[in-house]
């Protein structure tokens, strides 16, 4: 018997994954949750139907969501982490010896509850005692913050659902006024290859520029997401993404990482004409 | 009855099925005729936009599935009588104040009606009797009718052939309707409620009392608000005091003769859904506003109002689903918050006036939109709060009534310059859309204070409609 997976990357565009067997499916009040073991990209887990992660390829967005702001922020000490359940961003972060809390903020228990049985690789670090879990929606939770923050990752699923909340004008607001004055804001910003992704990239991107003084967006190449192709927003009150990198440092470090370099950090924001001019329109 | 049932819905599904051929109208035909409209609406509905016929019955004279979910829907709202009503619930409070009411007869009111009772007496040539609501001077908006006034109009109009509340305003304020009911049925009147915005009373738990249920003889029901049918979709209700047959008449007089069946397949499946499981769908929405009110009320500035307002006259009692929020005190006007929230936030909200905004509750939302709404606020309030120097409070203006409202309309009459107009009768109506309570309508006199506080709502940006300029430059008065 032949067991496929297919996700809709654009409404004529189909992307498919073979099955070995399917692990885990829930329900739950927010969302559909499946998790399942594939020969090519090990474990994948999905939410309303689309991959949020590989076991084979979360290192690229893992590391380019965490080390991209912690290499350019002199000091991190508090952290605030939105959506993540799987416990990817947490595991690069926990690395980093200097940060001293890690706030994270998810809205549905069981995709916890789920990774940490099926994905215990990406989820082994979220009981690390500067770990904070908060089970709540972000947006009532960072409403409530000020001044608090060094950095915030925003780390949701696409904006068409129930982290559309996650996208919005009042969401970066809210996160601007929950950062410190050299507060950093990372998100995840979708892919800029299909036209509906397109639009939405354009107008989150919109809602950031004029929120924060600097937003810039880089890139990853990450093979289960939409065209291959994936884009992060750096939102910053004070620190420019590469004339602030401070690569010496990081590198003195010593961490080992399979994507991340310093010197793939400055070529990540050097974006393509199309993209380019695409942003431009909006800001 | 058996709730579980829905007619007519049943009856366009066996439709459906029976795949008839088509000479008859509308000459779309099932969609075939009009691929570009099917392509948008989808073939499933418009598949179903059919004209009467004997399995589906008929609106203006229903005798099998329309009727049978007449009857369930009077079962539903303890009434007599329902009827569907498919021209807004506009085409309820017509055809209520036209059954009752005829030229010359006086009719006892609250002022803030919306504009359709008054187009009523337009139509009919009925006398208004106002009685003024009282008025909260810090929040700025209209209240409930005290019972001693109510009962003072009575004394004063004896002859007066109906009394008519709204029930709640738009605000989410009632009156004490049952003893407003009482006295005007031992003095010989009609009681006739506006529930516009009270569908859910008929369902929910805790909630105001219904008009039914306080006695009223008939009631217009705007089942499309927080009922969940579709826009224009409406109900009106009659008690035991009123003919079934009579009311029929009025309202074939100028409802349409082709009844949309999507409105009336929405009205049926409203009715079974709330008929089964309103209280449930409307506990939870109480419980989000209550929530959304805490929340809101914690970001400072703001003040959510709710049941603390209740003092046992002029608001008897208080709508909890209604979110209604005073915002001069950040120093915005009402309809300022209702415009940021939409240019920048893309979030709609029902109404913003001079003082407050209403965000509109209803068996459709989820918490996850309501803390998109929240923060919005409280982002509105980091990045714009300011001195509430040179706001206007909303006053409540009480109208001179010179002559009828018919009168008035049909008067000869010139236009005038607004600022012109001072002391002269208006033969137009000017209001704020939404909420669409008239500040002026006709036959009423024109003072300094009106236009002042016409031209204070069109600089905060209010969209003003009724009078004939739509720039409202110029006014209609009588010669």
């Amino acid at each position: 018997m032949e067991m496929w997976f297919s996700e809709f990357h654009a409404p004529d565009v189909k992307h498919s994954l073979r099955v070995n067997k399917h692990l885990y499916s829930a329900k739950t009040e927010f969302q559909q949750i499946d998790i399942f073991d594939t020969p090519e990209f090990g474990r994948v887990l999905a939410l309303d139907g689309n991959v949020m992660l590989t076991e084979r390829d979360e290192f690229i967005y893992d590391e380019m969501i965490t080390h991209v702001p912690m290499s350019v922020h002199p000091y991190v000490r508090d952290i605030l982490v939105i959506g993540a359940g799987d416990g990817g961003v947490v595991k690069e972060l926990t690395r980093y010896k200097t940060i001293e809390r890690i706030d994270l903020v998810e809205m549905d228990p069981q995709v916890i509850e789920a990774c940490r049985i099926y994905l215990p690789e990406n989820a082994c670090r979220l009981d690390d005692e500067r770990v904070h879990i908060y089970f709540d929606n972000a947006l009532r939770f960072i409403r409530r913050c000020k001044n608090k923050y060094d950095l915030i990752i925003v780390d949701s699923t696409d904006p068409f659902g129930p982290y559309e909340g996650y996208f919005t004008r009042e969401f970066y607001g809210i996160c601007y006024n929950a950062l410190r004055e050299d507060g950093i804001m990372v998100n995840q910003q979708g892919s800029p290859f299909y036209k509906h992704d397109a639009e939405e990239l354009q107008r989150s991107h919109k809602r950031i520029v004029n929120t924060f003084p600097i937003s810039r967006v880089y890139q990853a190449h990450i093979p289960t997401y939409a065209a291959g192709y994936w884009l992060f927003g750096f939102a910053s009150k004070k620190y420019h993404p590469i004339d602030d990198l401070k690569a010496k440092e990081w590198t003195e470090l010593g961490l080992e990482t399979q994507y991340y370099t310093p010197r793939l950090h400055e070529g990540a924001f050097y974006l393509p004409k199309f993209l380019e001019r695409m942003l431009e329109e909006v800001e | 009855m058996d709730q579980n049932k829905a007619p007519i819905y049943e009856a366009l599904e066996q439709f459906r099925r029976m795949r008839v051929v088509p000479f008859d109208v509308p000459g779309h035909k099932h969609g075939k005729g009009n691929p570009e409209l099917v392509k948008f609406l989808g073939r499933q509905c418009v598949e179903i936009d059919v004209n009467s016929m004997k399995p589906l019955d008929n609106l203006c004279h229903p005798v099998s599935v329309v009727r049978e979910a007449e009857q369930l829907a009077a079962e539903a709202f303890g009434a007599k009588n329902a009827f569907l009503m498919v021209n807004g619930t506009t085409s309820s409070v017509q055809s209520m104040i036209l059954s009752v009411c005829k030229r010359g007869d006086e009719i006892i009111l609250p002022r803030n009606v919306h504009r359709s009772v008054i187009n009523a007496l337009v139509l009919c040539g009925a006398v208004p009797v106002y009685v003024n609501p009282e008025v909260d001077k810090h929040l700025g908006i209209s209240l409930g009718m005290k019972t001693e006034q109510v009962q003072k109009a009575i004394n004063e109009h004896p002859d007066a052939v109906a009394v008519l509340v709204n029930n709640p305003t738009y605000y989410g304020i009632c009156s004490d309707i049952k003893a407003i009911f009482k006295m005007a049925h031992d003095a010989g009147m009609l009681c006739l409620a506006d529930e516009a915005h009270g569908t859910h009373f008929y369902f929910g738990k805790d909630m105001p009392v219904s008009a039914m249920a306080a006695g009223a003889d008939m009631s217009a029901v705007s089942m499309h608000k927080s009922g969940g049918s579709l826009t224009q979709s409406s109900f009106l209700l009659i008690g035991e005091n009123v003919s079934e047959g009579h009311v029929r008449q009025i309202i074939n007089l100028t409802q349409t003769t082709s009844g949309s069946y999507l409105l009336m397949s929405s009205l049926d499946i409203s009715r079974r859904n709330l008929a089964l499981r309103g209280s449930d769908v409307f506990s939870k929405v109480i419980d989000m506003a209550n929530y959304a009110r805490e929340e809101i009320n914690l970001i400072g500035g703001y003040y959510a109002f709710g049941k603390e307002l209740v003092n046992g006259d002029s608001i008897y009692d208080f709508d909890p689903t209604k979110l209604s929020i005073h915002t001069r005190d950040i120093g915005l006007a009402g309809i300022e918050v209702y415009d940021i929230l939409r240019d920048e936030y893309d979030i709609q909200i029902e109404f913003g006036d001079i003082g407050n905004i209403l965000a509109y509750l209803s068996i459709g939302d989820d918490p996850q939109g309501l803390e998109r709404l929240v923060s919005a606020l409280a982002e509105i309030e980091r990045r714009y709060q300011r001195d509430t120097k040179g706001l206007l409070s909303q006053e409540y203006i009480a109208p001179t009534v010179v002559i009828s409202p018919q009168d008035a309309f049909y008067a000869p009459k010139e236009s005038l310059p607004l600022r012109e107009s001072v002391g002269r009768v208006s033969s137009e109506f000017v209001m704020c859309y939404p909420p669409g309570i008239p500040i002026l309508a006709p036959g009423e006199r024109i003072t300094p204070e009106i236009l002042d506080y016409i031209e204070y709502a069109k600089i905060k940006g209010c969209s003003m409609t009724g009078s004939e300029d739509p720039d409202i430059l110029n006014i209609n008065v009588l010669k």
